[in-house]
Formats: structure tokens, C-alpha cells, sequence
């Protein structure tokens, strides 16, 4: 069964001044799944990631061609509304980067940017579901107005998760969200990402091989700017079809 | 519980075992029954449904088999899933001797039986229970329980000795029952290898519980 891409790109180039970063990528992804990237260091994939919500373009001397298709529209044409696709689009960082603000403030500050929602109870209401979310109302309930930086690190990231999920986007892309927490945090950050997968098409770039077997149901992997191999996890780690990918995930090389 | 969806595939992966083991059992059943009622049409019948039970084993493996690619799994939960690949291999075996049960059915036609049939049931439904209560054993981690079951081999071994012995001398008697005794000894001694697959998954149930493998039906010979 084909399945309907919740992201396409068809021969997507990116340059970095004189030097071509991606080179043809063409990857269809499905919607309501986890898609991990894995590649070595340099390879690409986080300057791939944020292709998809046009992070790119805040890097000068940057020149992207081909398209980007989501939900068929190509994000890509300049006419394209980077606020909402932003909005859209969610991104979650390698560590942490909650603001030095109450966690209240944290919540509270896409919704003001994106003039979401007015009442003081919508607002409530809001931060409360995406607090809930991501494990933390309980938690962190009567704590709202302390600083988030007073947070353990786990409990910041999944703080950036609700941030990203309360603006109610559609993708959310992760860009090494658990390299800066232990073993444990990190296995309970992915049972986080389990859950959202039900509702959200995500994305997530890891360096750690283990992460993307156990966690992702679709795999990419990229190699010096090029997409080596996409296809279900199950069979890129039991039976890939290149062999650069098979030397690369048996760590023969990388 | 950390890791709540590999605990869930381990169910699911348990659930599968379960439902691959009333396969077997169904299996082994049917083909005394058939046996009984000299019902060739399901003797074929029965050949042919084992390769549904080698299907369920085939797809059972390669759950394991991603499991292991995927999940990184260590300690008891590797052991679990080495244990549910040596399980289903043993499952899957038994199947085969149903199967050759159901070809003796074929093969013995509609002529009459050397003898009626008393310990091949009855060996066929020591087997059985000994197989369904091995399989809750592995479920339930239970290693006491398993090593119970082993002990119950010996007395499939005795009626299938008491089977083989009598048989031989109904065609040392009479000659042309030789091919028709020949077909009840095999089925004999089909039932006799199932009961002994039977301690080799208590194995794998101690093993999973205590990390070692260990023999606990030593051969007499």
C-alpha cells in the first residue's frame, strides 16, 4: 500500500555558499509516524531537517532548489507564510532551550507570538493539555511560576515538546532531542514520542543508531549530502538494501 | 516499567506463542481423532494445515528477529525472545509429527487395525496436557512448575516401550500385520517425541528464569 507523503521532497539541492549540502533528495514521508535520519557526522541530516521548516533560509548564502511538498503544497515558493508554517511545523532542539522565563511564560509565550488565544482560562486551558501531553502537569501544576531553567534537564526538554505541541502543529521535527539526557530520560522521552505519534507526524534526527531502531518507524539514512536508503525500520535494520548502509549501521564504518 | 512499548511487544510476542501452541495442540488431537475414526479425508486435511503452523512460526521468528535489530534487548528480555525463537522451533516440530500422524491415517486407509487403540490416546493425551501446561509454565516464568513437567516424560517413554513391545509381537505372530503394526509404532513413537519437545521448552523456561541452560531429562541408555 502506497501511502499518502505528509512530506515530499523531489530533487531537493541545498548550498551552503559554493558548497551543495543535499544532494537530490527524494523522500516521501508518511504522516502520523516517527521518521528517524541517521548518517554520520557532516552528512546532512540536520541541514535537512530544517529544510522543512525553512530554518535554513535565517543562514546566509544559503540556496535551496527542487521542492519540498507538504501537505501538497511546496513550501518552498516564496509566497509561502513562514509564521504559520512554523506554527505547522514544530521544532524541538538537541538541548533544551527553554527561555529564561517562569514555565508559565515559556508555555504562554508562542501562543502570544502567534495571537492564538486571548482569555486568561483559554490560556490556562491551553498550557494545561499541553503540559499533560508530555507527563508534566502533575509534576509541575503548582510550580508554574517558577523559572524553567530550575528544571531537571528531561523535564525542560519535555517542557520544549508542550511549547511546540500547544502551538497545535501538524509535524514536529527533533533535531537530537535526547543527546543531552541519560539513558533513562532518553527511553522515557521516546515512549513520549510513541504516544504523540498517534496524533503527529514526527521527525527526528539522532546520531545514536540504537535510538532510531528502537523509536522510529521509518528510517532514512544519509551519507556525505545523499539519501542512501529510506524504508521501514524493521527492514533497513534486519535487511537493508545497500551496502553502505549495512557497513554504516553494523558500525564497519562512521 | 520504562520501556512500555517493548514490554508490549513482548506480550503481543507471548500472545502469539499461546495462540502458535492451540495450533499444535489442535494439531495433535485432531490427529488422533482421525486416527481413531479412520478418517482419511482429515488425515489429508491435517497434512495440510501444518503449513499454517509453520507460517505462524516463520512470522513469530521474524518478530524476533526485529526485536532483537531493533530493541537492543539484554538480560531476561534477551533471553526471553532466544527462549520464544527455541520455543516456537520446538512447536513447530510437534506440528510435523501431527502432520506424520495424519499421514499414517492416509496410509493405513480404511483397513482394519491390528489392535484397538489404548495407550496411543492415552500417550497422545499425556502429551498434550504435559504441552499445555509447558506453555503456561513459560508464560508464568514458573521453573518449578517446568521441571514438574519433565518428570511426567517417563511415563510416555513406558507406554510407548509397552506399545513398541506389543506390536512386535503381534508381527512376529503374524507377518502380514507388519506394515499396519509397523504404521501405529511410528505413530507411537511420534507421540513419544512430542512429549519429549515438551521438556526441551521447560528447559527454555528454567533457562529463562535462571540464566542457565540446563538438561533435565537425562536419556536411560
Amino acid at each position: 500500500m502506497e501511502l499518502v507523503p505528509k512530506i515530499e521532497t523531489v530533487g531537493l539541492n541545498l548550498y551552503y555558499g559554493d558548497f551543495l549540502a543535499l544532494k537530490g533528495i527524494n523522500m516521501k514521508i508518511p504522516g502520523q509516524n516517527i521518521t528517524a535520519i541517521v548518517g554520520p557526522s557532516g552528512c546532512g541530516k540536520s541541514t535537512l531537517l530544517r529544510c522543512f521548516n525553512r530554518m535554513n533560509d535565517l543562514i546566509e548564502h544559503t540556496k535551496v532548489e527542487g521542492k519540498i511538498v507538504i501537505d501538497g503544497l511546496n513550501i518552498l515558493e516564496p509566497d509561502t507564510d513562514l509564521i504559520s508554517l512554523r506554527k505547522k511545523v514544530g521544532m524541538v532542539f538537541q538541548r533544551p532551550n527553554v527561555f529564561d522565563l517562569s514555565i508559565y511564560n515559556n508555555l504562554k509565550f508562542g501562543l502570544r507570538i502567534h495571537r492564538m488565544l486571548d482569555g486568561k482560562d483559554e490560556i490556562i486551558q491551553s498550557i494545561r493539555g499541553g503540559l499533560e501531553q508530555v507527563g508534566l502537569w502533575q509534576e509541575l501544576k503548582d510550580k508554574l511560576g517558577n523559572n524553567a531553567r530550575t528544571l531537571m534537564l528531561e523535564q525542560q526538554q519535555r517542557l520544549c515538546i508542550a511549547r511546540v505541541l500547544i502551538l497545535k502543529p501538524d509535524i514536529i521535527l527533533l533535531d537530537e532531542p535526547c543527546s543531552a539526557l541519560d539513558p533513562i530520560a532518553t527511553l522515557r522521552i521516546e515512549e513520549l514520542l510513541q504516544a504523540l505519534k498517534q496524533e503527529y507526524t514526527l521527525v527526528i534526527v539522532t546520531h545514536n543508531m540504537q535510538q532510531a531502531a528502537r523509536a522510529s518507524d521509518y528510517t532514512g539514512f544519509m551519507y556525505l549530502g545523499e539519501l542512501v536508503e529510506f524504508g521501514q525500520t524493521n527492514q533497513v535494520f534486519t535487511n537493508p538494501k545497500q551496502e553502505l548502509t549495512e557497513n554504516y549501521i553494523s558500525g564497519h564504518f562512521g | 516499567m520504562i520501556r512500555k512499548s517493548f514490554a508490549e511487544h513482548i506480550k503481543e510476542l507471548e500472545k502469539e506463542v499461546t495462540v502458535m501452541g492451540e495450533m499444535v495442540v489442535a494439531a495433535i488431537n485432531r490427529s488422533i481423532e482421525a486416527l481413531k475414526a479412520r478418517n482419511v479425508a482429515e488425515g489429508k486435511q491435517i497434512i495440510n494445515d501444518d503449513a499454517l503452523i509453520n507460517k505462524k512460526r516463520w512470522d513469530i521468528e521474524e518478530k524476533c528477529i526485529n526485536l532483537i535489530a531493533t530493541q537492543q534487548p539484554v538480560a531476561s528480555d534477551l533471553r526471553e525472545i532466544v527462549a520464544v525463537l527455541c520455543v516456537v522451533t520446538e512447536l513447530e516440530r510437534m506440528g510435523d509429527y501431527a502432520e506424520g500422524i495424519g499421514k499414517i491415517v492416509v496410509m493405513l486407509g480404511t483397513e482394519p487395525l491390528v489392535k484397538p487403540l489404548v495407550d496411543i490416546p492415552q500417550m497422545a493425551d499425556i502429551g498434550v496436557n504435559m504441552l499445555k501446561r509447558s506453555i503456561d509454565a513459560f508464560l508464568r516464568r514458573d521453573a518449578e512448575a517446568a521441571k514438574a513437567i519433565c518428570a511426567e516424560d517417563d511415563e510416555v517413554d513406558l507406554l510407548h516401550e509397552q506399545v513398541y513391545r506389543e506390536l512386535l509381537s503381534y508381527m512376529i505372530e503374524d507377518p502380514k500385520t507388519i506394515t499396519r503394526a509397523t504404521y501405529l509404532i511410528w505413530a507411537a513413537h511420534n507421540l513419544e517425541r512430542i512429549a519429549d519437545r515438551v521438556t526441551n521448552i521447560c528447559e527454555r523456561t528454567i533457562f529463562l528464569v535462571t540464566g542457565t541452560m540446563t538438561e533435565v531429562n537425562v536419556s536411560r541408555y
